[in-house]
């Protein structure tokens, strides 16, 4: 059925269908509405049977699900941020353990500084963390890729994080189809776990192991995820066959067979670089884009395929890893050994800062120049940077730098753009 | 130095950031403000003595609002940020100011350890019984009854007493006060702050906008009828048996406040003043 409702809400009615009998809510934006509009849900006996908790931490959150998942529940949370962050030891817990929880991330920068708006460094900080990674373009794909998390969680038992861009799709309203219960049910079995807590054989989960056994056990982690690269396309065929449209896989292509420039990126900014590509296009510009749906496991292979002819290769990330600079971009360069192609990182929209068209169009029109930088940073105020250091070198006692970096831009409100 | 021998007398405006608060209209948070920096200038401080720490929710911002020291930091760990800050500088007042969801669920766990430990600090738990920053979902210390988008049927949970679990975890002071009572207010932060040790200040402070039931507060609270007691024993029975909304010192305690080691903190305030001379 199509409905025009709030990314969030699109996300907690895929949950919903998807009948998760523990849910874990601890608020924090921009999830808070997914968790909400679950409650309403349980409270309706619209979700039923469903263990609605709200804990007291995120910590708790993961802790919760954990519990839940370790005795044969199918359980869901959602997250964000510094969230995610105060979740991380309970991450690799649950992904050690091969607990299928599947989980929301509303992508949102991370501090110091406080910062609430859009960027992808909670998800990338936790990309090795043991976790499928999913990323979502827009809301109707957000809602899919949870219908597909469980049956992919369940399958190999192992977590699942879905990660949509905080604000820009979490609280847009969108058009979606909202699949029937009917329908969810027949293309997501009935959770049968692969541990529960069984009388007849008694143990002991989460126990020590020692070096004799721990590298086959984290081998097993990392072959699982592997597993999942092979069978996450076809689950997508079967996805399109079920409810008719395209939603998931490793990736996609758009107008990039015969381009010598790829972009690539992932989440909801790849529809700003699709429409800057359509109008580079008109103006015969050999340019594509590789949208990654799937960015762990690493689909190794598949990029490979799609960027091994390219010339050159954008990456536009919305994450900076600080002291080597860019997170994907790297994973590229390892999927391309001996293609010849330039990867160019190019990190953007950091904390929320907007991602325009045009600045796009002129990074892309430098690369192509071959005057792009190989690490650059999208629309940085150069000047205030160079003011900031300038005082640093003349005064010991420079103070913090955010705050610095505040007095310089002059007084402001929120300014997310 | 140039600076006077004797400084002129600061008034809470002093206290005062050119920040404007971006609370809701009506906020109790504000007038809670205003008591902090009225104590602070009857006590004769000054903002370079006193540090203000916080983790994150609405009352927490209130660390930008004053001139003093401010350390707005993560979710849940102001205590354990203003412990660090403290036993590197001792000779600083050291406040810390939040929420009841900073200071008893995300940040629960600290808040025990803080009274167990005894460390020279004021918390001053502005407490609404709801989670304000996030759009109004249940805390701790809300009504299991309350009903809201995240608890449609009420949490069904008995809410948290931080009076009572302040006294078991070891805390030398206690108060309750009202932000609707500025004057009461300020005297109470301002006796927590000279009580040696750890010491609990739990603002009743009203939330306008998600619980705007709570403008009724004012009715409902009454200073208590007896003077502080010294006796945990005593202290225990007042407050579990209290209606919530008895204001005032209700426990000071005689535990000698941690201290650290003499001589061991690295940093003297007359070293930080060498560097600071023109």
């Amino acid at each position: 059925m199509l409905k025009q409702i709030e990314g969030s809400r699109a996300v907690a009615e895929a949950v919903a269908l998807s009948r998760p009998e523990v849910v874990c809510a601890y608020p924090i934006s921009p999830q808070t509405h997914i968790v909400e509009a679950l409650g309403e849900a349980v409270k309706s006996g619209a979700l039923a049977p469903c263990e609605f908790i709200n804990v007291e931490s995120e910590f708790a959150a993961m802790s919760v699900a954990i519990g839940a998942s370790a005795a044969g529940a199918r359980a869901y949370t959602a997250t964000a941020s510094q969230g995610l962050l105060f979740m991380t030891e309970a991450l690799f817990n649950a992904s050690g353990l091969g607990l299928p929880i599947v989980m929301t991330v509303a992508n949102r920068a991370l501090g110091a500084p406080i910062n609430i708006w859009n960027d992808h460094s909670d998800a990338m900080s936790q990309r090795d963390c043991g976790w499928i990674q999913l990323f979502a373009e827009n809301n109707q794909e957000a809602l899919d890729l949870h219908l597909q998390a469980f049956r992919l969680a369940e399958e190999l038992s192992l977590p699942v994080m879905v990660c949509m861009d905080g604000f820009i799709l979490t609280h847009a309203y969108e058009r979606v189809d909202v699949p029937a219960q009917e329908q969810v049910d027949a293309y997501l079995p009935r959770f049968a776990p692969r541990q529960v807590l069984d009388p007849a054989e008694p143990v002991s989960i989460g126990a020590m192991v020692g070096p004799e056994a721990f590298m086959e056990v984290r081998y097993l982690a990392h072959a699982k995820q592997v597993q999942a690269l092979e069978l996450i396309p076809g689950w997508a065929d079967e996805f399109r066959r079920a409810f008719g449209r395209e939603a998931g896989g490793l990736m996609h292509t758009y107008r990039a067979e015969d381009a010598e420039t790829i972009v690539v990126a992932l989440g909801s900014v790849i529809g700003t670089i699709k429409d800057t590509v359509d109008e580079l296009r008109a103006q015969g510009v050999g340019i594509g884009v590789v949208a990654i749906t799937c960015f762990r496991p690493w689909p190794l292979a598949a990029v490979r395929a799609a960027l091994v002819n390219a010339r050159r290769v954008i990456v536009i990330e919305k994450t900076l890893a600080v002291g080597i600079g860019g997170i994907v971009s790297n994973n590229v360069r390892a999927a391309l050994p001996g293609s010849g192609a330039a990867v160019y990182t190019v990190i953007a929209g950091l904390g929320g800062r907007a991602i325009t068209k045009a600045s796009l169009a002129k990074a892309f029109a430098d690369a192509i120049a071959g005057r792009l930088e190989a690490t650059t940073f999208l629309d940085l105020d150069r000047q205030v940077v160079e003011r900031v250091l300038a005082r640093e070198r003349e005064v010991r006692r420079s103070g913090p730098i955010a705050e610095a970096v505040l007095k310089e831009i002059g007084p402001v409100a929120a300014r997310p753009g | 130095m140039n600076a006077p021998a004797i400084a002129p007398a600061l008034t809470a405006q002093d206290f005062k950031s050119d920040y404007k608060p971006v609370w809701c209209p009506g906020c109790g948070d504000y007038t809670v403000l205003a008591s902090i920096t009225r104590a602070l200038a009857a006590l004769q401080l000054r903002p370079e003595k006193v540090a203000v720490v916080s983790g994150i929710g609405c009352s927490s911002r209130i660390p930008a609002y004053t001139t003093c020291y401010g350390f707005h930091g993560v979710h849940g760990r102001a205590l354990a940020a203003a412990t660090g800050l403290k036993v590197a500088r001792p000779d600083l007042t050291v406040l810390v100011a939040g929420g009841d969801g900073d200071g008893y669920s995300i940040g629960g766990n600290h808040f025990l350890h803080a009274c167990r430990r005894n460390i020279d600090l004021t918390d001053i738990v502005m407490d609404n019984h709801v989670y304000g920053m996030t759009k109004g979902q249940p805390s701790p210390t809300t009504e299991p009854d309350w009903k809201s988008k995240l608890s449609p049927a009420g949490t069904g949970l008995r809410e948290f007493h931080p009076l009572v679990i302040a006294l078991a975890a070891g805390a030398n002071f206690i108060a309750r006060a009202f932000s609707g009572d500025p004057s009461g207010t300020a005297a109470v932060i301002g006796e927590a702050i000279r009580h040696p040790g750890f010491s609990f200040v739990e603002v009743l402070s009203p939330c306008v906008t998600f619980r705007p039931e709570q403008r009724a507060w004012k009715e409902a609270v009454h200073p208590a009828s007896v003077a502080a007691t010294d006796d945990p024993a005593r202290a225990a029975r007042r407050l579990m048996t209290d209606d919530g909304f008895n204001t005032g010192v209700l426990y000071k305690g005689t535990r000698p406040a941690y201290s650290a080691a003499a001589g061991k903190t690295t940093l003297h305030p007359a070293d930080l003043e060498k560097d600071f001379a023109l």
